[in-house]
This record gives C-alpha cells, structure tokens and sequence, in this order.
C-alpha cells in the first residue's frame, strides 16, 4: 500500500486479509462470551425471583419459570426488610451528602493562602491516606467513641477522605480567581463564598465522588458486620449475608413458617433469597448505567493524582 | 488567560493585615475536619500500644501487665501462624499472577471496531466492580451450589449426575477465589489501560500499517509497549499489598469445609481478636502485617526510582 492510500482525501477501504478477519472474529466470540459470563448471574437471579416458586425447583435457565410477583409482595413485608431498607436507604443519602461537604469545604479552605499552617494542615490530612492502624484498633476506637449500635458510625468516620480532597482541591484550583474576587468585594464571606461560587463550580467533580461515595455507602456491611448487633440498625446488606448464612432468625422463621405452612405453601426460600438479592443489587444495576460517565472520569482523575 | 489561584498567591502574600483575623477564621473552620482526621486516623495508632500489654477486656490499660515484645515472639511459636501466612501469600501470589488479564482484556476491547459492541462489552465488564461481596456470594452460591444453575445445567447436558460443591471445595478454594476476584475486577481494571491505549499517537499505527504490519504485529510493537508502563507500576503496587489479601472477600466465602485454606493474616486477626477475646495478640499480628507492608512499599518505590526513574507513592 502506498502512502497516498492512507490520505484522508482519498479514504480507500484496505483490503480485508484474512489473518485480520480472524483476528476479529476470535476477538469477538471471547468478549460476547466474557459478557455473558458476567451478566448471567445477574440475569439468573432476576428471572428466578419472578418465576413461580414451585415451578422454578425443577429449574430456570433461559427464561422465567412460570410468572409471579409473590416473592416480592412476602419478602417486603417480612419482619425487618422495610427497616433495613431505609436504614440503607438514610446511609446512603445523609452519607454521601456529609462527605460531599467535608471533603469539599475543607478542600476550598486548604486552597487559601490566608490560611495559617495550611502546608501542614494539608499534609495532617493528606498522610492518613497511607497509614492504617489496623483492624483491632479501629475496632476499639469505634468502641470508645461510643459508635457501637449507632447510626453515626456509618456517616462519621468516612466523612473525611484524604483521596476526595485532593481531587476537589486540585479541580477549585484551576478555576478563575476573577470569581471569588467579585463576591468578595461584594463582601461575601469564607462560607458564602463557597455555597455560591465554588460549590456550583465545581459541580464536574462534585459529582463524581457524590456518586461513587453513594455506590460505597451502599455497598459497605463491615462497620455493621462487627460494630451494630441492633436489627433496628441493621442495612440490606447483612441481612441478605444472615439469610445466606440460615443464622439469621429470619431464614429460620421463614423455614419455619413454610414448614408449618403459615407462609403461602407456593414459595421456598430460594425464591426469598433471590429477591433479597435483587433488592440490594437493583439499585446499583439501575443507576449504574446512567453514571456510566461519572465512573470512568472517577478513575481517570485517581490516575493522574499525581 | 485567566488569572488563576495559582498566580494569585504573590498578591495574597501581599494582604498580611488581613491576614490575622481572616488566618484565624480559616483556622477556626479547618478545626472540625482536622479533628475528624485525628479521631479516625491518628487515635486508632495508639491502639498499637494494646500489643505491648497483657491486656484483657474489662480491665483498663493501666492495671494491665506490661510485657514488652512478648507478644512478637510467640509469633514465632504459634502453630497457626505458618498456614495463615502460607494462605495470605498463595491468594496474594495468584492474583499477581492475573495481572496480565486486564491488560489483555483492554486490548481486545480496544481492537473492537464497532461502538455498540465496545460499549456493550465496556459497561457489563465494570459492572461487577460495584456490587459488593455479599451480593458476589450470593451470585456465586445461585451459581455454584448443588443445586444452582451450573450443575443443572451440566447434569441437563449429561455431562455429570453428580453435583459439584465449588464453593466447599477445599482442594480448588484458591483457584475459585481467585477466579471470583479476577470476575468482580477485570472490566475496572482495565479502564486504565484502555485510557493509556486511547492516548497511543494513532500516527505510529498508520506508519506499521504503512509497513505493512497486520494486527497482531501492530499489538505487539505498539500496543503492548505503550501501556508497560503502566502494567508495571500496578504490579509493583500490588506487591506491597502481599499482605492484605481481600479481608472482605473472604470473610464472605469462608465456611467450615474450606476455612484452614481461605484463613488469610486479617481473617485471623478478627478471629483471635474478635472471637477469642486476644485483643493484645491480635494487635500484635495486626502491626506485624502493617509493618511488612510498609517495608515492601518502601523497598518497591526504591526499586521502581532504580528502574525508572521515578517513584510510584
């Protein structure tokens, strides 16, 4: 092939050769296969959880065994699965707003040069990245301060994240200081000055560790695995591990009772853990594809920290 | 050109009479945050002390017995520390040893000319990143128990009439741990390497192909070296995590028929500590695996200043 061939002005299709046509299509067969292998599980559990019960036991592969909604009408009013429910629900929420605002105010504030000790105060902060004390000592400290049994413990430590910070601090950095100064001849202070100029401007990546914070807070069980015995406390998470685990009383009522046939005799347990399972997966599956974007700069951003 | 903060720095330096009230509100603000990351970070440090005493719950540090590197030393004694270290290193190792997947994974995906596919591919690939792992163990278990849909599907096939357990398998436990963390975490990481390839100069590919260098030539000569780089500083960060296999991850999928092989050093940890009540042992352990860890850091971010020319901390 000559070099005019590959011009712009004069795009020719290259002849296809047949090692290239191989190439692709071997590369497509393993990724259509990756995708199912991945998908699959997920897709599983969705069509068990509205099969019928009965009929899902002889097997559900391709498509829903029969059709029913009664897993989820039992499984949402079991004793529990609504106050799990917004216990995760609140954590999430209050969560990602209260880390949202500590990492970003505190962000704002460390770009001041005003600001006394400031190398110093960022580096207090910027360090806790690379330690950690380990896992009894948290688990003491969190002991002390009283967080046992109480909602706080999933909001408080995880407020402040040494990671977050950088990020937002490096993004109001690059913004135009023309900005601050107007409102500041306006005589704004330090808070209004961020609620209404650097909080919207920064909306880009404000975003970003909102929706990733969200994703965590919703998908984080340690704290209560081992610090919140109270089922009042409990999120969806543990009680979906308990359930897997037959040692929560729930699977044993609910074994119980379909033993004694209090439950509609039309349901097993499988048919409870898959949607248990589909409730805590279906926010993350539905939201997911929509902050699609916001995922890929998250990580962008953590590779040029640097 | 905007004027930006940056360059702002010279006029602020100039302001110092304001400089003491405002310096004293700032300080005032920072206050809160500051101490956040003092009671969450810094305080749990001197809980490290709890290894250097014979302490027991329910009696204050101060009634406690000091006794030195006691603890430290029946380390060395301790008949379970040998296969805990052995399960913390074989399931550390086996990951490394995947490494190289995500890497190729990124280059088939980046070989992909059609954009419906690539986005396909792309978005159900990362999806398995953010669920967290008691949704895996659930998957896995509709997945792999006896009566899932895998040995359904097998014994519909009559490729077997026995059912296989792979999650109680003790002799296979690493190779399906590992399997499961290379199917949670392949599509994640291979986002990076793909932003690596889309920064390639799409020059040096119509030059190879000028050359008259098929794909696979064009992915070995450009590709490949392109992103090393970047192989190599993940590889060397996950070197000094050799200690911190998945505590989550475990902790999930132990059960009775395959917990001597999944223990790993922080499922131990909790065990001692939280099970048996020996706060000051497992602190102990705890710190032994921090200080290993941080020596590996060190020694791999001198490495990679030898090598490269530059850190990676």
């Amino acid at each position: 092939m000559s070099m005019q061939a590959n011009a712009p002005a004069v795009r020719r299709k290259r002849p296809i050769h047949l090692k290239d046509l191989t190439f692709d299509t071997i590369n497509y067969l393993v990724l259509a296969l990756l995708v199912i292998v991945t998908i699959y599980p997920f897709y599983y559990i969705f069509i068990y959880s509205i099969s019928d019960s009965i009929e899902a036991q002889k097997g559900v592969y391709l498509w829903p065994a029969g059709f029913s909604l009664e897993a989820y009408r039992t499984t949402i009013g079991l004793p529990g699965i609504a106050d799990s429910a917004i216990v995760s629900l609140s954590r999430t929420v209050l969560g990602t707003i209260v880390t949202v605002f500590c990492c970003s105010f505190f962000a704002y504030l460390i770009t001041k040069d005003e600001m006394p000790f400031r190398k110093y105060i960022y580096r207090f902060v910027l360090v806790t990245m690379y330690f950690n004390a380990g896992f009894i000592p948290w688990y003491l400290t969190m002991k002390a301060y009283g967080l046992q049994n109480n909602f706080l413990l999933y909001i408080i430590p995880s407020a402040l994240s040494a990671f977050n910070v950088i990020l937002i601090k490096t993004f109001i950095e690059q913004l135009p200081a023309s900005l601050e100064e107007s409102a500041k001849i306006d005589g704004a202070g330090y808070f209004k000055i961020y609620t209404s100029v650097i909080f919207p401007l920064s909306m880009p990546i404000i975003a970003t560790i909102a929706v990733f914070a969200a994703v965590g807070q919703w998908n984080t069980w340690f704290d209560n695995f081992f610090l919140v015995e109270n089922p009042k406390l409990q999120t969806l998470q543990l009680v979906l591990y308990n359930f897997l685990n037959q040692s929560s009383n729930l699977s044993n009522m609910t074994t119980e009772q379909l033993n004694r046939g209090d439950l509609v005799r039309t349901l097993t347990p499988q048919s409870i853990r898959m949607t248990i399972t589909m409730l805590v997966t279906l926010p993350i599956v539905l939201v997911y594809p929509l902050l699609q974007r916001y995922f890929v700069k998250g990580i962008m951003l953590g590779a040029v920290k640097g | 050109m905007e004027i930006t903060y940056a360059a702002n720095k010279q006029k602020a330096a100039k302001k110092s009479k304001l400089f003491r009230k405002d310096g004293m509100k700032l300080l005032l603000m920072a206050l809160p945050f500051v101490a956040i990351a003092f009671a969450f970070s810094y305080v749990p440090l001197f809980g490290w002390i709890y290894a250097f005493f014979d302490y027991r719950p329910g009696i204050p540090l101060s009634k406690s017995e000091f006794i030195g590197l006691e603890n430290f030393t029946a380390m060395l004694s301790d008949p379970r520390m040998g296969p805990v270290l052995i399960n913390t290193l074989a399931l550390s190792l086996l990951s490394i040893a995947t490494a190289p997947i995500p890497m190729l994974f990124a280059i088939m995906v980046s070989e992909v000319k059609n954009e419906w596919f690539k986005r396909i591919v792309q978005t159900t690939s990362t999806l398995p990143h953010y669920i967290s792992w008691i949704i895996v163990y659930s998957l896995a278990f509709s997945m792999f128990s006896t009566e899932g849909a895998v040995n359904g599907i097998l014994f519909k096939l009559g490729l077997s009439d026995t059912p296989v357990n792979v999650l109680g398998n003790y002799e296979r436990v690493w190779t399906v741990q590992t399997l499961l963390l290379l199917w949670k975490g392949v599509g994640w990481s291979a986002i990076i390497y793909l932003a690596a390839i889309v920064s390639i100069d799409s020059e040096q590919y119509d030059a190879a192909r000028v050359d008259g260098a098929g794909r696979l030539r064009t992915i070995w000569h450009i590709t490949l070296p392109s992103i090393m780089p970047t192989f190599i500083v993940l590889l060397l960060l996950s070197i000094s995590n050799l200690l911190s296999a998945g505590f989550e991850q475990y902790l999930v999928f132990s059960n009775v028929m395959v917990a001597d092989r999944i223990e790993v050093l922080d499922l131990y940890v909790y065990r001692l500590g939280l099970v048996t009540g020996d706060y000051s042992y497992s602190t102990a352990v705890g710190i032994f695996k921090s200080v290993i860890s941080i020596i590996l850091l060190f020694s791999v971010n001198f490495m990679s200043k030898k090598i490269r020319g530059q850190g990676i901390v």
